[in-house]
């Protein structure tokens, strides 16, 4: 009981450090990548989050953000990044094309990015606001906090521990959302 | 002024392969066999009254109802001459088949590569005729009006529920 008490207060605080630091990468397809660049720059400055460096490297960042359309073709290099991905690691759709294939309903389009790599946050728009990236920011924070990414819930399961996967979308937020 | 383009050509090939030509709102166009495609390309280039020297674009239409089903289509300018032409050349069948413009424009290369990636639209004697926008696995051409609209050929897929 004790052990288990200190284990889940030395998680707590790795979680901690985790959210606060979250190094990214952009996987940037499309007009979204626009609105993007707007949460780097100064006016809404995503540093203030922790999260304000972009690696282009996958080996160097734990948190994937999908921005834009994702097409049949491009699937298996999306599905390669974030296989090289190192261990926890978080996913962000950014808009209606990464989330849903958004208005593309053809032959070329993938409906939505969570097709070939687990999604932990779901941001709609078309594209979505620098706020809603914030917002998808401190949901994905709230979640890595409680060790309900789908890659830590995962690594949990390895270990014999059973941990449920947190509500995904924005409207289930505590408190309303969007 | 108007028509020179097409009493050139009218002049010129007299013997059937000009099927039709019109004039609307300012540009000219021709129907043409498309036996005599590359012939027709190359006099319109070379020619001192047309000089029809810049490619402009190269696309394709499926006509789906009609005899001949795809329309290729062929835009040309003059440069020197600042006037302009679209021709139309049908093709038929499931392998349609005409001949390439790329002996004559290298930049057709790429344009004719999207006509055969999207319609199936043989064009004979093309250095690199590959898919250009597609993938190699896809099967089918998205662009024909009997393609299933919302069908995709995906290359991953995963599990529900799996990372």
């Amino acid at each position: 009981m004790a052990l288990t008490f200190y284990n889940s207060k030395v998680a707590d605080a790795i979680n901690w450090a985790r959210k606060f630091s979250l190094f990214q990468y952009p996987f940037v397809t499309a007009c979204c990548g626009m609105e993007f660049m707007a949460t780097w720059a100064p006016k809404y400055d995503i540093a203030r989050f922790g999260a304000e460096f972009p690696r282009f490297s996958p080996r160097q960042s734990d948190l994937m953000i999908v921005v834009g359309t994702i097409t049949e073709r491009q699937a298996p290099v999306l599905r390669r990044i974030y296989d090289q991905m190192c261990e926890p690691k978080w996913v962000i759709a950014f808009g209606v094309c990464a989330s849903t294939g958004g208005f593309y309903q053809n032959y070329s389009v993938m409906p939505g990015a969570d097709q070939i790599i687990p999604v932990d946050v779901y941001v709609p728009g078309c594209p979505p606001r620098p706020e809603q990236a914030l917002d998808a920011l401190m949901l994905i924070q709230d979640r890595i906090q409680k060790g309900q990414g789908h890659s830590q819930v995962v690594l949990m399961k390895e270990k014999g521990y059973d941990v449920p996967l947190a509500a995904i979308r924005p409207s289930q937020r505590k408190g309303g959302g969007i | 002024m108007a028509n020179v383009i097409l009493e050139r050509l009218k002049a010129k090939f007299n013997a059937g392969e000009i099927l039709e030509t019109g004039s609307s709102h300012g540009d000219e166009w021709a129907r043409v066999e498309a036996s005599a495609w590359t012939a027709v390309a190359t006099f319109l280039r070379d020619d001192p009254d047309t000089l029809l020297d810049m490619f402009v674009d190269l696309t394709c239409v499926d006509r789906v109802d009609r005899k001949l089903r795809f329309d290729v289509v062929l835009h040309l300018r003059s440069v020197a001459k600042k006037h302009r032409v679209r021709l139309y050349a049908g093709v038929d069948g499931e392998a349609p088949e005409i001949a390439s413009l790329v002996p004559l424009w290298p930049g057709a290369n790429w344009f004719e590569r999207e006509a055969f990636d999207m319609f199936g639209v043989r064009f004979a004697n093309h250095p690199d005729l590959r898919r250009i926008l597609m993938y190699p696995e896809f099967i089918g051409y998205p662009l024909r009006k009997d393609y299933p609209k919302e069908k995709r050929q995906p290359l991953v897929r995963r599990l529900p529920g799996s990372v």
